[in-house]
């Protein structure tokens, strides 16, 4: 029997049991539906770590002092030293893969203007750092080279630290704050960024010169970090490897001897959290799969039922031509076509619900359209495999038994 | 002297069940020629059936020849014996074995589903022509539960017609029916045969035996005896001197 043939078959049997057929059916929407959504809301929480991590700076490199040991007692990492002047412009010197290069330095405490005031980070930059970290002055002006040479009293005010100094909408350019004592006259807004995915305020800083920070606030020339870009997105692994070489040289460590700073690349932390959000992404799909394999058990059972059912019909095309492939091929279709119809009802059913779920739980969602392939494959598969045994039983039965079932 | 259409030697048939071996034909000869109406006679048990499914190829014998229009059965596989079918055999049922919730045009049709050679509109004008062979052109639509039993059988006989076989078979196709009914199908199975169709059709009814052209009575796996029907009956004729069922009805009050 050709394959037409077979197909208007399967149909007709199909529609002779309706209902029966779309509460098979039922099982493979609700799988297939709930792989994709699942995988949909993997993929998308893994998609917007990404897209912070890579609004966190371009192409970046940084380095931290590691916590040494002296005499068995940890100093951590604030206490340690390892990172001054010196590495930098040896870092400038040796590392032709890095294109912009910054040192950063923090103070905590609290910011007044007036009667008021606010806790903050002050943060202490040269004037690469708003490249490197991707921050926009919207209003007012960065700090310039002169103003880092010559420690100016200026700074750039984050969005938060504005709205609890001095209220929305207020204009604090030339104003004069101060942060532990010392005065700062605001030069320029940062522009907001919100919070990041761990839930920090990312507009919750000041930033300064670093030369300010180090000589009137913390009187101290030790950097709490070294931020680089690299040339370009492909170069930061190289640009790493150099950075290590010339802090090596500089820190004059020994062969063998353990690094006392740590590098990191943006790389880093996108294979870090992918593989964080990998583990995310196949543990909704396995239990989404699982409910697909139900359904996938509930065609093989309505198959059976339905073999065991029209034993006569099966004995009766026998006996009016019908080869033992032609049955099996019939079932197998029926089969088939239940979890494929099953299937494109899942992958719309699935697509809205991953709409539904990215609105009501302002949740990112991704639809890959592999997920859409792969679903319609599985479903095929589901098909043939729990198919295959029912069309089997029918297709070994022998005619006249078949035609006397009662 | 017209071609011989059926050929069987020696045949034997054996049932194992458990332990029991039912010998169910213990060496049949027989010979069917074109043009004839058999019908194969005999008591409950002794093979009628069993004879039937051999020459439908719905059932292998253990040992002798079977010739079905100069085709040796015993050389077949399964696959070419369900070729056969298709092409050489139509059945009629005693239950008529209609698909449930399927029209009796698509019932009529489904032979032809397994021939390659007939396309889509073929197949529906064929089981056209032989729904209104039967007398159904008003009722190709209809569910086989919208039908009498008498108008399944004349589906189911529309069926066995529509792959234009070389012999019909059919297995107490009257058993379900009552006498005026049973009479209407012997009628058309007569008008078959007069144009020409061989029928082999078993039965236990000697009236109904007496419609077909030549008894082969079976008797515990064997033949019993072979006779040409002396004073045939025409069912047309019959049907007219048969009284309407309420008549018997108001006969009896
Ligand atoms: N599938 C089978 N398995 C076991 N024994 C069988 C089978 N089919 C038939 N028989 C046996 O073979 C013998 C012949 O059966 P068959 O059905 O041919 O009789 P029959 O003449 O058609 O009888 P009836 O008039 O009651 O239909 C019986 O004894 C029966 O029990
Ligand atoms: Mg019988």
């Amino acid at each position: 029997m050709n394959i037409s043939n077979l197909l208007k078959l399967a149909v007709y049997a199909l529609k002779r049991n309706r209902m029966r057929a779309l509460l098979t059916m039922l099982g493979i929407i609700i799988g297939v539906a709930s792989v994709i959504a699942m995988l949909a809301i993997g993929e998308g929480s893994k998609k917007s770590i990404q897209d912070q991590i890579s609004s966190m700076g371009t192409n970046l490199v940084s380095v931290s002092p590691t916590s040494q040991h002296r005499g068995g007692v940890e100093l951590g990492n604030a206490a340690s030293v390892s990172l001054t002047i010196k590495d930098l412009d040896a870092i400038r010197d040796e590392c032709p893969s890095i294109s912009d290069l910054s040192p950063e330095v923090r103070a905590n405490g609290q910011a007044v203007y007036s009667n008021k005031n606010w806790p903050t980070s002050l943060f202490g930059s040269n004037t690469d750092y708003l490249r490197i970290k991707l921050i926009e002055v919207s209003e007012g002006r960065g700090f310039t080279e002169q103003d880092v040479k010559g420690a100016a009293k200026v700074c750039l005010i984050g969005e938060t630290v504005l709205e609890n100094l001095f209220g929305k909408g207020t204009n604090p350019i030339g104003l004069s704050i101060r942060y532990k004592k010392v005065p700062f006259t605001i030069i320029g807004i940062l522009k907001a960024k919100g919070t990041n995915t761990y839930g920090q305020d990312q507009d919750d800083l000041l930033l300064a010169p670093y030369t300010t920070v180090q000589k009137r606030v913390l009187a101290s020339t030790f950097f709490n970090s070294i931020q680089s870009s690299a040339i370009d997105e492909s170069s930061t692994k190289k640009a790493a490897a150099e950075m290590e070489q010339a802090l090596r040289k500089s820190h004059k460590l020994k062969e063998g001897s353990e690094n006392d700073f740590r590098i990191r690349t943006q790389e880093d932390l996108v294979t870090t959290s992918s593989s964080v959000s990998n583990v995310l992404t196949i543990l909704l799909g396995a239990i989404a799969g699982i409910s697909l394999l139900v359904g996938g058990i509930g065609i093989m059972n309505i198959m059976y039922v339905s073999v065991t059912e029209r034993t006569r019909e099966i004995g009766l095309r026998m006996a009016v031509g019908g080869r033992g492939k032609d049955i099996l091929m019939q079932f197998l279709i029926e089969s088939i076509l239940l979890s494929i119809i099953g299937g494109v009802i899942g992958i719309f059913v699935g697509i809205g619900a991953s709409q539904l779920i990215g609105i009501l739980m302002k949740w990112p969602v991704v639809v890959l359209p592999a997920s859409v392939i792969l679903s319609f494959l599985v479903c095929t598969v589901i098909g043939v495999f729990f198919g295959w045994y029912p069309a089997r039983k029918a297709a070994g039965l022998n005619p006249i038994d078949a035609l006397h079932y009662e | 002297m017209s071609k011989t259409i059926i050929e069987v030697k020696d045949l034997t048939k054996e049932f194992h069940v458990g332990d029991v071996t039912v010998r169910a034909l213990k060496g049949v000869n027989l010979s069917i020629a074109e043009g004839e109406f058999i019908a194969i006679m005999g008591a409950s048990g002794s093979g009628k059936s069993t004879m039937l499914n051999i020459l439908g190829c719905l059932e292998i014998p253990n040992s002798g020849t079977y010739i079905l229009d100069g085709v040796d059965m015993s050389e077949l596989n399964k696959d070419e014996l369900a070729a056969l079918r298709n092409q050489k055999l139509g059945f009629v049922f005693q239950s008529y074995n209609l698909l449930p919730r399927t029209s009796a045009i698509e019932n009529v049709e489904l032979p032809l589903f397994y021939n390659n050679k007939v396309n889509a509109k073929e197949r529906r004008e064929r089981a056209e022509k032989a729904l209104i062979r039967v007398g159904l052109k008003d009722r190709m639509g209809h569910m086989p539960n919208q039908l009498s039993g008498g108008q399944q059988q004349r589906v189911a006989i529309a069926r066995s017609l529509v792959n234009d076989p070389v012999v019909i078979l059919a297995d107490e196709a009257t058993g379900n029916l009552d006498t005026r009914t049973s009479y209407e199908i012997m009628a058309l199975f007569q008008e078959l045969n007069s144009n020409g169709k061989t029928i082999v059709f078993v039965t236990h009814e000697m009236d109904i035996a007496r419609f077909t052209s030549r008894n082969i009575v079976f008797r515990d796996g064997k033949i019993l005896k072979t006779e040409d029907v002396k004073e045939r009956f025409n069912a047309v004729e019959m049907l007219k001197n048969l009284p309407v069922a309420d008549e018997v009805q108001a006969a009896k009050n």
